[in-house]
C-alpha cells in the first residue's frame, strides 16, 4: 500500500501544478508508470479515488494511466539494455519497488555486468501531461 | 511536461514533526552517525518522541550503531518506519540486504527523495537526521526540502576538520540555515568553536550495537550535557 504516498503526491503536485497554470478544475492528468517501480495500478487508481475527495480541484479528474518501458544505458559499456531478462529475487523486486535506485544494488549491466548504469527511462511515478479550465 | 510528484507531499509527511535536527559533518570517520544515533537514543529516553532517518547512503551505518536487526518498515499509505529502541527509524539498509548501494549524486538525490516523500513519520518531537558527509546534491536536497532544519555540525579537533568546518558553516549561513551549533567529537579539552564536547571515550566501540551500554558511555553523557546547553531538553 505504499502506492498510497505516491497517488498522493501525484494528486497534489496535479492541484498545485493547475493553480499555478490557474486552471480552476484540473479535467485530465496523464500518469506514467516507469516499469522499474513496478507500481500495482489497481491500488493506485483506488487511492487516488479516495484521495481526490480532499482535494475540489481535483474532484472531475480523469487521471490516465501510461505505461513506460524500462530503459538503461550502461556508464561502463555504454550499452543499452531493457528490464525484461534482469534476474532479480522476488524480495529484490520488492525493495526495487519502494526505491527504484537500489537496481544498482541487484541489477548489473548484462553486457560487462557494472552496476554504473543510467536509468534512462522508466524509473517511476511522474506526471506527463495536465489538462483544465480556467 | 514531466512533473516529478514526491517532492509536493514531502511537507505533508514532515508536518507533525516539531524539530528537525539534521547531524552534518563534513569530513568522513568523525563520529557524525554515532553522534546522530546516541541523541535520538537519548531524546527517547527523555520521552519525546523521537525519529531517525540515516541519510548516509553509501556509508549507512545507523542500524550497527543501534544494533538495529529484524526490523523492517510497515506499509500503511506508505512506509511507517519500525520502532527500534523507542526510536523511529528509517535507513536504506532495509532495502539493500546490506549489500553496497552504487549509486551516482543524482541517484542519491532520487532516493532520499524516494523516501522523504513515502516515509509516514506521524507525530514526533524530533526527527534526527544522519546527513551524508559533505555537500552534495543529496545534502542540499535534503536542506531544501526539510524546512526549518537545525544544524547540528560535529567536528573533531583535528585541524583539517575544523577548516572544513568553517567552510560549512560559512555556508549554512549563506544558505541561511539555522545552525543549533558545532560539537567536537573526540575532543582532548575545550573545542576552538564548538559549543560543547565529547570527550574521547575509549569504551565507545565496545558499546556498538547496544542501546543500552551505548547510553551508559562517557560519550553518550557528554552529548546529554552539550544537547542540554544547545536546549534540546
Amino acid at each position: 500500500m505504499h502506492e498510497w504516498a505516491l497517488a498522493e503526491s501525484v494528486i497534489k503536485a496535479a492541484v498545485e501544478h493547475a493553480a499555478d497554470q490557474k486552471l480552476r478544475k484540473l479535467n485530465e492528468a496523464g500518469v506514467v508508470f516507469g516499469e522499474l517501480q513496478a507500481i500495482d495500478g489497481e491500488i493506485f487508481s483506488f487511492a487516488l479515488e479516495e484521495l481526490r475527495k480532499q482535494f475540489p480541484a481535483a474532484a472531475a479528474c480523469k487521471f490516465k494511466i501510461i505505461k513506460e518501458p524500462a530503459a538503461f544505458r550502461c556508464k561502463a559499456c555504454a550499452h543499452e539494455f531493457p528490464l525484461k531478462g534482469l534476474k532479480k529475487t522476488k524480495d529484490e523486486a520488492e525493495f526495487i519497488h519502494f526505491v527504484p535506485e537500489m537496481a544498482h544494488t541487484f541489477l548489473k549491466c548484462p553486457k560487462c555486468k557494472s552496476p554504473d548504469f543510467e536509468i534512462a527511462r522508466g524509473r517511476g511515478v511522474s506526471i506527463s501531461y495536465i489538462k483544465g479550465r480556467k | 511536461m514531466s512533473i516529478d510528484p514526491r517532492p509536493s507531499v514531502i511537507e505533508t509527511r514532515l508536518k507533525k514533526v516539531k524539530r528537525v535536527i539534521a547531524v552534518t559533518g563534513w569530513k568522513g570517520g568523525i563520529g557524525k552517525s554515532v553522534t546522530a544515533c546516541t541523541l535520538a537514543l537519548l531524546l527517547a529516553k527523555k520521552g519525546y518522541k523521537t525519529g531517525l532517518f540515516d541519510l548516509d547512503f553509501a556509508g549507512a551505518s545507523d542500524h550497527l550503531v543501534l544494533g538495529a536487526k529484524g526490523i523492517f518498515p510497515k506499509e500503511e499509505m506508505g512506509l511507517e518506519p519500525p520502532v527500534y529502541e523507542g526510536v523511529k527509524f528509517m535507513s536504506v539498509v532495509f532495502f539493500s540486504e546490506n549489500k553496497a548501494v552504487p549509486l551516482r549524486g543524482a541517484n542519491v538525490s532520487d532516493a532520499i527523495i524516494e523516501l522523504l516523500a513515502i516515509t509516514q513519520w506521524g507525530e514526533l518531537d524530533f526527527l534526527v537526521l544522519d546527513m551524508p558527509p559533505g555537500i552534495n546534491d543529496a545534502a542540499l536536497d535534503v536542506m531544501r526540502f526539510a524546512k526549518g532544519a537545525e544544524v547540528l555540525a560535529v567536528t573533531t579537533p583535528s585541524l583539517l576538520a575544523h577548516d572544513v568546518l568553517d567552510r560549512s558553516l560559512e555556508l549554512y549561513r549563506g544558505l541561511k540555515l539555522p545552525v543549533l551549533g558545532v560539537v567536537e567529537n573526540m575532543s582532548e579539552g575545550a573545542g576552538r568553536k564548538a559549543a560543547a564536547s565529547m570527550r574521547r571515550d575509549p569504551g565507545l566501540e565496545k558499546a556498538l550495537g547496544r542501546p543500552k551500554a551505548l547510553l551508559a558511555t562517557r560519550f553518550a553523557a557528554d552529548l546529554e550535557r552539550a544537547a542540554r546547553k544547545l536546549k534540546l531538553f
